[in-house]
């Protein structure tokens, strides 16, 4: 599972990157979690409001943290 | 097997508790709403007795001495400050839910320009976004269409019209100066983004945004309850008081002091209205000064009643809010130096002409 956490990197975007992480070891499932802060790459997956997770190139949520039952929520589906 | 339409009631992204709520729930929603709202007046009525009683009778201060006085305006500003704030932040919270920066994009791409800056100064109250977005947010707008000249009247409106400095103008100094601040900082927007679109400065964006064709990402709408759009004012109120507390405690401090020690009419030399080169300095002092717009109300406040005149210190403040150093250089990502220099003389223009008008009409 590829995870990417997209966001230029204020404290939401961290935190965002934490839930994840938390998530994926609480879930059990093997991912890579990649935090992108390059405004250029951030655009390319069509992003526009931060923070936001992309999980195998499907976008799960924009422009908010998310929570950590939706994080494994997302990891489970 | 499951029926189909039971796979359609439910969008995969939200989750399972988003039911709509029946009509009694919405009556309770609303029932304990207005109890709230009751019981919040009667609580905010008294403060001002309650103030009076800690300093006065408790503390044993005299009223009229300048520690008196000043310790009066801490007790009797700070408790105001928060019971406002919380309750905006949290209605702001609910409003917001209903708008995205996603939707927002919707409504302003194609517009015309002069509606177009208009709607945009006004979605730029309401759509939430982070600070930091700024960017992503401008790529976003430009290559959906947005004209550059409406995007821009988003960008000023968002910071400059602020909530929590709206609600603090209202408490401290009135309604009167809070309306002033609000149409004066969407008139600013509107007339800033009109005009840099006027001045067609297209090929002064960074090249490789111009280049960028978005392919509009599926990006999940959701549904929301009236149980999460309770939700998100209770987490903004978390975030955003979580966050600003010190500010507005250490303003207040701040303010306390300048109310009870400086003498009257000593800020009328410096800010007053005959002073005509404190406008311009007060803008300049504001752009590299990053203060949450919570932490400098008070402070004006304080000025105010010492003597400065109400234009200079609103277009310090707007210039303080409006106009920051660390956006600046992050939009450089994307816009060539000559168009983040238009940008900070319209809108330092805009807030200058503010001012000069207040000290000179009131």
């Amino acid at each position: 599972m590829e995870i990417k956490v997209l966001g230029p990197g204020c404290a939401k975007c961290s935190e965002a990157e934490k839930i994840m992480r938390a998530a994926v070891d609480e879930a059990g499932v093997t991912a890579t979690i990649d935090k992108i802060s390059d405004f250029q790459q951030i655009a390319k997956h069509g992003v526009f409001s931060t923070p936001a997770v992309v999980i195998d190139g499907q976008i799960k949520c924009v422009g908010k943290v998310p929570s950590k039952s939706e994080a494994l929520a997302w990891l489970k589906g | 097997m499951q029926p189909i339409t039971s796979i359609t009631a439910h969008n995969s992204t939200q989750p399972p508790s988003s039911q709509p709520i029946p009509a009694s729930e919405k009556i309770k929603y609303l029932l304990v709403g207005l109890f709230g709202v009751g019981l919040w007046y009667a609580l905010y009525s008294q403060l001002h007795r309650l103030a009076e009683l800690l300093a006065f009778s408790l503390l044993g201060l005299k009223p009229g001495s300048h520690l008196g006085e000043s310790v009066l305006f801490f007790f009797y500003d700070t408790p105001k400050v928060f019971m406002l704030l919380t309750l905006i932040v949290f209605a702001v919270g609910i409003i917001r839910s209903f708008f995205t920066p996603e939707r927002t994009r919707k409504i302003l791409a194609g517009k015309r320009e002069s509606v177009g800056n208009v709607l945009a100064a006004l979605l730029g109250i309401v759509t939430p976004f982070c600070s930091c977005s700024a960017v992503p947010l401008f790529i976003g707008f430009v290559t959906a269409g947005v004209p550059l000249g409406v995007t821009f009247s988003f960008l000023i409106s968002a910071p400059m019209v602020n909530e929590i400095a709206l609600v603090l103008l209202y408490g401290l100094l009135g309604w009167k100066v809070a309306a002033l601040y609000l149409g004066t900082g969407l008139l600013i927007a509107i007339v800033a983004g009109w005009t840099i679109g006027r001045l067609h400065m297209e090929n002064h964006i960074e090249e490789w945004v111009r280049e960028m064709h978005l392919n509009a990402a599926q990006i999940p709408d959701e549904q929301l309850t009236w149980a999460d759009r309770i939700g998100h004012g209770r987490t903004a109120v978390r975030d955003i008081v979580g966050k600003v507390w010190i500010y507005v405690i250490a303003g207040i401090a701040v303010g306390a002091g300048i109310h009870g020690f400086v003498p009257e009419y000593f800020m009328a030399q410096i800010m007053g209205k005959e002073a005509w080169w404190s406008v311009p300095i007060s803008v300049l002092i504001g752009i590299p000064m990053y203060s949450n717009a919570a932490g400098i109300v008070p402070i004006v406040e304080a000025l105010l009643g010492k003597g400065a005149a109400l234009g200079t210190v609103l277009a310090f403040m707007m210039s303080v809010i409006a106009l920051s150093l660390p956006e600046m250089i992050i939009l450089r990502k994307v816009l060539k130096p000559r168009l983040i220099a238009v940008f900070i003389g319209v809108v330092g223009a805009g807030i200058m002409l503010v001012g000069y008008l207040f000290n000179n009409i009131i």
